[in-house]
C-alpha cells in the first residue's frame, strides 16, 4: 500500500538525513522505527506526507506518487495519512472538539469549517472516537487543560477521525511516563488493528517497540540497517543499528529531553533503552 | 559500547584541586581595557558638564514669565468644566469618533498587513511589500502625518482619523507580524497534515495561537489613539486637541485644566478597562 523508493533527504545545510531508504508497508501492518537520534526517522515519516520535500525518489501510497503531488492533489493525499505527533501538536486554545474535528478540514469547505458547523457524520465521528478514548466528557475543554496523557489521546482522535490508510506517528511516547506509554502505545495498536490502518511508529523505546509492534525497521544514518520481526532484535542487532560511538553525526532536529545524552555527546544512548 | 567515557572525576581527586582555585571571583567587565573603560566614563561625564554650561538661560526672560506661570498654575488649581462645556463635550466626543473609527479602520487594515510581513507565511515579494508599508508607517511621527493630512483633506477629523489609523497600521502589523513568526510551529504543522486548505490552515493552525496577543494589541492601541488624538489635534486634525489649543490661544487656562483633567480620566479608564480585558483573554 504504502510503497519508498531509493528516499533521499539532503537539507539545504548539506546533511543527508536519508540517504536511499527503500521501504514496503502493508495494509494493516504496524511497523516501528527505530534508531539513534538524527538517524533519520522523523524526516522519513515528514517526507511521506511531505511536511518536508524529499530531494529524490519516490513514495507511492494506493498507486499515487506522492512526491510528484502538488497542491490539491497533496492535500487530498494528506488526508489519507493520519499524523501523530510527539509534543501532541493540538492546538493549544481550541477545544478538544475543534482538535478533532481539525481533522476533518481535508473534506469541509472553507466556510463550515470557519463556522464550526461540520456534518452531523462527523461530529457523530468526533463523540465516538472522543468515547473510545476515554475523553467523552472532555469535550469542551481546552486543550491546554489537559494531561500529557489526554493530550495525546486527543491527537490520536484527530488523526483517526481522517480515515486514513496509514498512521505516521513520530514519537508518541517520548513526552509519557512509563505507564501512560504503554495505554498510547496499545491503543494505537489496537486500533489499527480494528481499522485495518497501516502504521510507521517512530519510537526510542526499544522494549515498547518490540512489545507493540508486528515488524521493526532499524535506520541509522539515514540507511536502513534492520527490517525484521521483533523477536530477532538481539543486542548485537541494536549495536548495529546504533552504532558505537558516531553521534557527531547528528542532523537537523529538535532538542529532545532526554538530557544527559545532550550534555555529554559520545555517551552510548541505547545503554539506558537495552536495560 | 567499549569505549563508555569516564568524564565525572571522582570526588577524592576534586578535593585535592581545591588549593589551585582562585580566591576570589568577580565578573569580567564590559569593556576590558582598563583605560577605555575609565576614559569613557570620564569623558561622558565632561562632556555632560560642557553641554549643561552651552546652555544659553535667559533669567530674565523667565522672571518674567514667572508671572504667566502663575496665571497657569492658578488656572490649574481651578478648572473650569461650566464655562465652555459645549465646545469641550463636543471635542471630546469628535475624539472618542476619531479613536474609535481610526481603530477600526487601523485593525482591517493591519491584519492582513501583519500576515504578510510575516516571515513564515508570506513569499518574500509579499513579505518586503508588507514590510515596507509597516516601515513608512512607523517611520513617521504622528504629528507629521497630521499636518501632512491637514495639508491634503484640509482642518477637521477626517485628517485625524487618516492620521491615528495610518499610525495604527505600523504599530499592529508589526507587532502581530511578531507574534505569529513566534509561533508554535508544530501546531500549525499538524493541521496541515490534515490535509486542510490555506485558508482553514489560517484559520484552525494560526488564529488561535495569535489571537489574545491581537486583542490585547488592538485594546492598547485604542488607548493610544485616543491620547494621540488630542495631540494631532494641536494641529489642527480635530478632536479635543482643537478644543484645547482654542483654549490656551484665549489664556482660557482654567477651561485648558478642565479639558487635561477629562483627558487624563478617560485614559486612566480606558487603560484600566483593557488591562482588564487583556488579562481576561489571555
Amino acid at each position: 500500500m504504502l510503497e519508498i523508493k531509493q528516499l533521499v533527504k539532503k537539507y539545504n545545510t548539506g546533511d543527508l538525513a536519508i540517504n536511499g531508504v527503500d521501504l514496503k508497508v502493508k495494509k494493516g501492518q504496524v511497523m516501528a522505527l527505530i534508531g539513534p537520534s538524527g538517524a533519520g526517522k522523523s524526516t522519513l515519516i515528514r517526507c511521506v506526507n511531505r511536511l518536508e520535500n524529499p530531494t529524490s525518489g519516490e513514495i507511492w501510497l494506493n498507486g499515487e506518487n506522492i512526491v510528484k503531488m502538488r497542491s490539491g492533489k497533496l492535500r487530498r493525499a494528506r488526508r489519507n495519512m493520519g499524523m501523530i505527533f510527539q509534543e501532541y501538536a493540538l492546538v493549544e486554545r481550541l477545544t478538544v472538539m475543534e482538535n478533532v474535528l481539525s481533522g476533518r478540514l481535508g473534506y469541509v469547505g472553507f466556510w463550515r469549517s470557519f463556522l464550526r458547523k461540520f456534518p452531523q457524520s462527523d461530529i457523530n465521528a468526533a463523540f465516538g472516537l472522543l468515547e473510545k478514548v476515554g475523553l467523552d466528557t472532555m469535550v469542551n475543554k481546552r486543550a491546554d487543560e489537559l494531561s500529557g496523557g489526554q493530550r495525546q489521546r486527543v491527537g490520536i482522535a484527530r488523526a483517526l477521525i481522517q480515515k486514513p490508510d496509514i498512521l505516521l506517528v513520530d514519537e508518541p511516547t517520548a513526552s509519557l511516563d512509563p505507564k501512560t506509554s504503554r495505554q498510547i502505545m496499545r491503543l494505537i495498536t489496537e486500533l489499527c488493528e480494528e481499522n485495518q490502518l497501516a502504521a510507521i511508529i517512530n519510537i526510542h523505546d526499544v522494549a515498547l517497540a518490540q512489545m507493540y509492534a508486528e515488524r521493526i525497521v532499524g535506520l541509522r544514518e539515514g540507511s536502513i540497517v534492520y527490517d525484521g520481526p521483533p523477536d530477532d532484535l538481539k543486542p548485537d542487532v541494536l549495536t548495529e543499528i546504533y552504532g558505537k560511538e558516531d553521534w557527531t553525526a547528528v542532523r537537523k532536529r529538535k532538542p529532545k529531553k532526554k538530557m544527559s545524552i545532550e550534555e555529554d555527546p559520545t555517551t552510548e544512548e541505547h545503554m539506558e533503552e537495552m536495560q | 559500547m567499549t569505549d563508555i567515557p569516564t568524564n565525572p572525576p571522582d570526588p577524592g581527586a576534586s578535593g585535592q584541586q581545591t588549593s589551585t582555585f582562585p580566591a576570589n571571583w568577580s565578573p569580567p567587565p564590559f569593556i576590558k581595557n582598563p583605560l577605555l573603560r575609565w576614559g569613557l566614563l570620564l569623558g561622558l561625564i565632561l562632556y555632560l558638564f560642557l553641554s549643561i554650561g552651552s546652555l544659553d538661560v535667559n533669567w530674565h526672560r523667565i522672571y518674567v514669565g514667572l508671572d504667566r506661570g502663575a496665571k497657569f498654575v492658578y488656572g490649574f488649581m481651578n478648572p473650569n468644566f461650566a464655562g465652555r462645556w459645549t465646545d469641550i463635550s463636543e471635542g471630546m466626543i469628535e475624539s472618542l469618533v476619531m479613536t474609535v473609527t481610526s481603530t477600526a479602520i487601523g485593525i482591517a487594515i493591519s491584519i492582513p498587513i501583519g500576515f504578510g510581513a510575516a516571515r513564515n507565511l508570506a513569499p518574500l515579494p509579499v513579505y518586503l511589500f508588507c514590510r515596507g508599508i509597516i516601515a513608512l508607517s512607523r517611520s513617521f511621527q504622528e504629528i507629521i502625518v497630521a499636518i501632512l493630512f491637514v495639508a491634503i483633506f484640509g482642518f477637521g477629523p477626517l485628517a485625524g482619523v487618516l492620521t491615528l489609523s495610518f499610525a495604527t497600521i505600523g504599530f499592529l502589523s508589526k507587532l502581530l507580524a511578531e507574534d505569529i513568526e513566534s509561533i508554535d510551529k508544530s501546531q500549525a504543522e499538524a493541521v496541515k497534515a490534515t490535509g486542510s486548505a490555506w485558508w482553514q490552515w489560517l484559520n484552525y493552525g494560526i488564529q488561535p495561537q495569535v489571537m489574545p496577543r491581537l486583542i490585547g494589541l488592538s485594546l492598547y492601541r485604542l488607548d493610544i489613539n485616543f491620547r494621540e488624538s488630542a495631540v494631532v489635534g494641536l494641529v489642527g486634525a480635530g478632536g479635543i486637541g482643537a478644543t484645547l489649543n482654542t483654549a490656551f490661544d484665549r489664556y482660557e487656562y482654567d477651561t485648558a485644566a478642565a479639558i487635561l483633567i477629562l483627558i487624563i480620566g478617560i485614559v486612566m479608564l480606558s487603560e484600566y478597562i483593557s488591562g482588564y480585558i487583556r488579562t481576561g483573554v489571555q
